[in-house]
């Protein structure tokens, strides 16, 4: 029986990419547990900022009404209101200081180290839709979907905190609430996620991974609030013993006779004892700058003005988004060449 | 048409070479069938085949010309890995859905019906199913995909000789029905008699011994005569010796038509047999076209970095 062949390479057309749509079941099914999880943990935060912040709130309103605001009733309504809200306010502060380093490493740890662990991708990357689609569909919608709840945290958690600034006592660039707000809360919930990632596909094994990735964000934390964010903007050197209200001071020193004084140590480790036999009189606050000034100390102070909280903010966020774009292209590095 | 084409293939991991100078032309609409000691480089080449690794040295094409690890490979060649893995927690009709999302053709009737007929509930885990079962559902995922190649990679090593000629069985009827071509590596020489008509023997990263079955069994035999006589045989190449007090066995590389000695009886060789005695003597090589021994020195231009 005669047969028909025909060359099975004849036309070497190029096959359409499978749409990415496809991925978004995949997806789901996949780490529908996980995000669930992560949802679970932003939302009971979010539900704990505002049932505690409606009660701040209203006791606020009570406080800021009373008049005059130097009489002793406003005072003790006002300690009443520190000592009744702070404690909430610090535990607050300390769920949202853990949550993107949770969500993080246990949404993004496992994307790839879990297929490495139990072998399956050795499945998946040889399907027809290629590991490149199959990552960027897998990793994209979950880093906009956590994006979007760490966004609507740190917004609840902006409106949750407002009584505490206004009784100005705080600075917003405080290291430790920074992070929290603004667009920075995000942009770190985005950098522990594609820092898990990034770990899943390096390590390969989950757990390692989560734990590497834990350890990371926490040195990465630290590092900003410490060594790094003070040098996004020059900071305004002065020496007004004056200063703007709600700045953040990042060291303050004395001179004399155009040296420094002291050694050139910082004023919080100045000897307590040679001021005093500078100003025995003064107490160690303000009085005590006026006092060293009469003899002819002159007291300098670097800070970062609460004015810059917002270039501060985007500074932030832009160099965590740029991390953290580094760090996905990192995976798909990994999960390119990495392989068998 | 080739489904497997190399040249001067070498893959080197961490300082090692795990396949080198490994150059094969494997014919289509076969069952190839890979052997070779552990480490041999049976894994690292089928992983190169189905685009998980890349070659560090040398060309491999696959499907006449396709580079391997492209959208027309993986559209083609369905793999079955090593120990069949799957996702534990998705349930038989989960798995087959994955497999339809990421696929441009997923015959999910056929697959459907495939499970019914070996009597895998669509509710259950994959986790939840056997070994067996799930050898199976790995099976009936990458037929389902009617791939020109199938790839299966130690497909049936974990498991019983019950749920081996199951899978073997189900493997045969795809050749038969789709006419796909299949390349699968294995440690089962009991099995690959029944399946495999090509085989290739790997050896140190290189080929030792490839051809059809038929024609390899068909150039081979075994002598069995006195064993004080053995050691004056020089009629043919003697591949193997295996020598009892007064009998011993030759693997020679003869045909049915040459004459025997007398005194000695002969008979056809066995798959398993040729492949062990080939296993035993690594010096020892049969090739199509121009003969080739593996070699202890190897070429030393491309250095393997560590």
């Amino acid at each position: 029986m005669p047969t028909l062949t025909v060359p099975l390479s004849a036309a070497p057309r190029p096959l359409p990419p499978i749409p990415w749509r496809r991925m978004a079941w995949v997806t789901w099914r996949q780490h529908r547990v996980a995000m669930g999880a992560a949802s679970a943990v932003l939302g009971g935060l979010a539900l704990y900022l505002w049932l505690t912040g409606r009660q701040t709130h209203h006791a606020w309103a009570v406080v800021s009404a009373c008049h005059p605001a130097s009489s002793s009733i406003c005072t003790r309504s006002r300690n009443d209101f520190n000592t009744s809200y702070v404690p909430n306010a610090v535990a607050a502060v300390v769920m949202m200081q853990l949550a993107p380093a949770l969500v993080g490493a246990f949404t993004g740890a496992p994307i790839l180290g879990r297929e490495f662990e139990t072998g399956t991708f050795r499945y998946v990357w040889t399907q027809g839709m290629g590991r490149r689609r199959w990552a960027l569909g897998k990793l994209v919608p979950l880093a906009l979907a956590l994006g979007a709840m760490a966004g609507a945290c740190s917004a609840l958690f902006s409106w949750y905190y407002q009584p505490f600034f206004s009784d100005s006592f705080q600075t917003p660039l405080a290291p430790v609430l920074f992070g929290l707000r603004g667009v920075a809360f995000t942009a770190w919930t985005l950098a522990a996620f594609s820092t898990g990632a990034f770990a899943g596909a390096l390590l390969r094994r989950v757990v390692p991974a989560v734990v590497a990735t834990l350890v990371t964000y926490a040195g990465l934390t630290l590092a900003a609030g410490l060594y790094l964010r003070q040098h996004y903007l020059a900071p305004v050197v002065s020496r007004s013993l004056d200063l703007p209200g709600a700045a953040w001071i990042i060291g303050q020193w004395y001179t004399k006779n155009g040296h420094l004084a002291f050694n050139g140590v910082q004023k919080s480790a100045v000897n307590a004892d040679r001021l005093q036999h500078f100003c025995p009189s003064a107490p160690p606050t303000e009085a005590l700058g006026h006092c060293l000034a009469l003899h002819g100390y002159t007291q300098w102070t670097s800070f970062q003005p609460a004015g810059r909280f917002w270039p501060f903010q985007w500074i932030e966020g832009g160099w965590l988004l740029v991390l953290s774009t580094l760090l996905f292209a990192g995976t798909l590095w990994l999960i390119r060449r990495r392989a068998a | 048409m080739n489904v497997i084409e190399s040249h001067g293939l070498g893959k080197c991991y961490r300082g090692t070479w795990a396949l080198r100078e490994c150059s094969v032309a494997i014919p289509s609409d076969h069952v190839v069938a890979l052997v070779g000691p552990n480490g041999s480089g049976k894994s690292t080449l089928l992983n190169l085949v189905v685009g998980l690794a890349a070659p560090t040295v040398g060309t491999l094409a696959v499907l006449d010309g396709i580079t391997p690890g492209s959208p027309e490979a993986l559209d083609a060649i369905a793999f079955v890995a090593q120990d069949t893995p799957l996702y534990r927690n998705l349930s038989a009709s989960e798995t087959l859905r994955l497999a339809q999302s990421l696929n441009r053709h997923f015959d999910r009737i056929s697959a459907e019906a495939r499970l019914a007929e070996l009597g895998i509930p669509l509710k259950w885990k994959a986790g939840k199913l056997s070994g067996g079962q799930q050898a199976q559902l790995a099976l009936t995922l990458a037929l389902a995909r009617r791939p020109r190649l199938l790839v299966l990679d130690e497909p049936v090593a974990r498991l019983d000789p019950l749920a081996r000629s199951d899978f073997m069985a189900t493997v045969l009827q795809a050749v038969s029905d789709d006419g796909v071509s299949v390349v699968l590596s294995s440690h089962v020489l009991t099995d690959l008699e029944r399946v495999a008509d090509y085989i290739i023997l790997l050896r140190d990263g290189g080929v030792q011994l490839a051809g059809e079955v038929d024609a390899l069994l068909d150039s081979h035999r075994v002598l069995t005569g006195p064993t004080v006589e053995a050691e004056c045989y020089s009629d043919h190449p003697v591949i193997h010796a295996q020598s009892g007090r007064t009998q011993t066995h030759l693997l020679v590389r003869a045909t049915a038509t040459n004459p025997v000695p007398a005194g000695w009886e002969t008979h056809r060789v066995g798959l398993e047999e040729l492949t062990l005695a080939y296993l035993r003597e690594p010096g020892a090589s049969a090739l199509p076209g121009p003969s080739r021994a593996v070699s202890s020195e190897r070429p030393n231009e491309v250095r393997c970095p560590r």
